[in-house]
């Protein structure tokens, strides 16, 4: 198959990107009408959705600023749940680093958790690809993620505004968050590092300008790595 | 929320550069050098290191009620961990949330 040409490959990134829709649609109209409960016009909501397309950072920037936290806790805070991004990044950089540079920033704009795994996958599955075919898989991987992503939120935020407030939507955010992390809790160190982070969050809340969870967060990644490390040691 | 619209606009646009930095590190940036082990290790951990420590005031002291624990928001936040945690299901894990807070909700 490595002789498949651009466009194949782009339909074949296309159908393994579709799946994803099922949990995407659902989960930017939620942002959209957290936001919009929240107290942000449809144009702020639009433009954060736009430029930062990460759904966990956008819900983590919006819980802290309907605290009122200072703008550098919120930056930070959210800044840190898309660090991960940052692997995605150099695990890119193997096949596209040959890429122009405009066209590496393109691919850069557009790296989101799902075309990461996807493309991943299957790069790996066939090493010998021409970089012209990868990024036509890429580029069809993210094409059912992004345009979605922005219209489902559109969508939420004009319906949100008109939900009462008996819904108990507030708490759209809270669930939101658990069932994005609860998946994640499958080994030792990620359950470690999730403890650690909640107890010393609870326990450090009355630090000023909510700098107990940066301190959290801080103690809960050490936490993980080191019973990364632990673990690792148990079972070579 | 009580910031100015220029503040929000801020932090929408400083968020919209970081994460683009984030994402252009390696690919623009850093280019196809191996990071250390350890620095691998602790990015692996940053999104359950933050996430839980955010959202566990909100459960147990949630604004709407004037930050009272209350039952049906407790009880919405456990059934979406558990489902969540035995799924792996993100969206069966919100819908058992939210169904649970409203039939909660709904019986007190």
């Amino acid at each position: 198959m490595s002789s498949s040409t651009a466009k194949e490959a782009f339909w074949q990134g296309f159908r393994s990107g579709l799946p994803f829709l099922i949990v995407l649609i659902p989960f930017a109209m939620l942002f959209g009408i957290a936001a919009t409960e929240a107290g942000l016009p449809l144009a702020q909501t639009m433009a954060m959705t736009v430029l930062v397309i990460a759904g966990a950072a956008q819900f983590a920037a919006l819980a802290l600023m309907e605290e009122n936290a200072p703008i550098l806790i919120v930056l930070l805070s959210a800044l840190a749940v898309n660090l991960r991004m940052a692997m995605y990044s150099a695990g890119l950089v193997v096949h596209f680093g040959a890429l122009p540079v405009w066209q590496r920033a393109i691919l850069a704009y557009l790296i989101v958790d799902q075309a990461y795994a996807a493309s991943a996958q299957r790069f790996e599955q066939e090493p010998g690809l021409r970089i012209g075919v990868k990024l036509a898989f890429y580029m069809g991987t993210i094409t059912p993620v992004f345009l979605p992503w922005y219209l489902a939120t559109w969508l939420g935020a004009v319906v949100g505004q008109r939900i009462p407030p008996e819904f108990a939507l507030d708490f759209a955010l809270p669930i939101t968050f658990i069932a994005l992390i609860a998946p994640m809790l499958r080994t030792p160190a990620h359950v470690a590092a999730a403890g650690v982070s909640v107890v010393l969050a609870l326990g450090l809340a009355w630090l000023p300008w909510n700098t107990g969870l940066l301190v959290a967060a801080l103690a809960a990644m050490m936490a993980g790595a080191r019973v990364e490390l632990w673990q690792g040691r148990a079972r070579p | 929320m009580t910031y100015s619209d220029a503040t929000i606009w801020f932090i929408i646009g400083a968020l919209g550069v970081g994460t683009f930095l984030i994402r252009f590190s390696f690919l623009g940036l850093i280019g196809d050098r191996p990071m250390p082990q350890w620095v691998l290790r602790h990015l692996r951990y940053t999104a359950v290191a933050v996430i839980p420590g955010l959202v566990a005031p909100l459960v147990l002291w949630p604004g709407a009620t004037g930050g009272v624990p209350e039952p049906s928001r407790l009880l919405a936040a456990g059934a979406a961990l558990a489902v969540g945690a035995l799924t792996r299901n993100t969206i069966a894990a919100i819908l058992a949330g939210i169904v649970t807070l409203y039939l909660v909700g709904w019986a007190l």
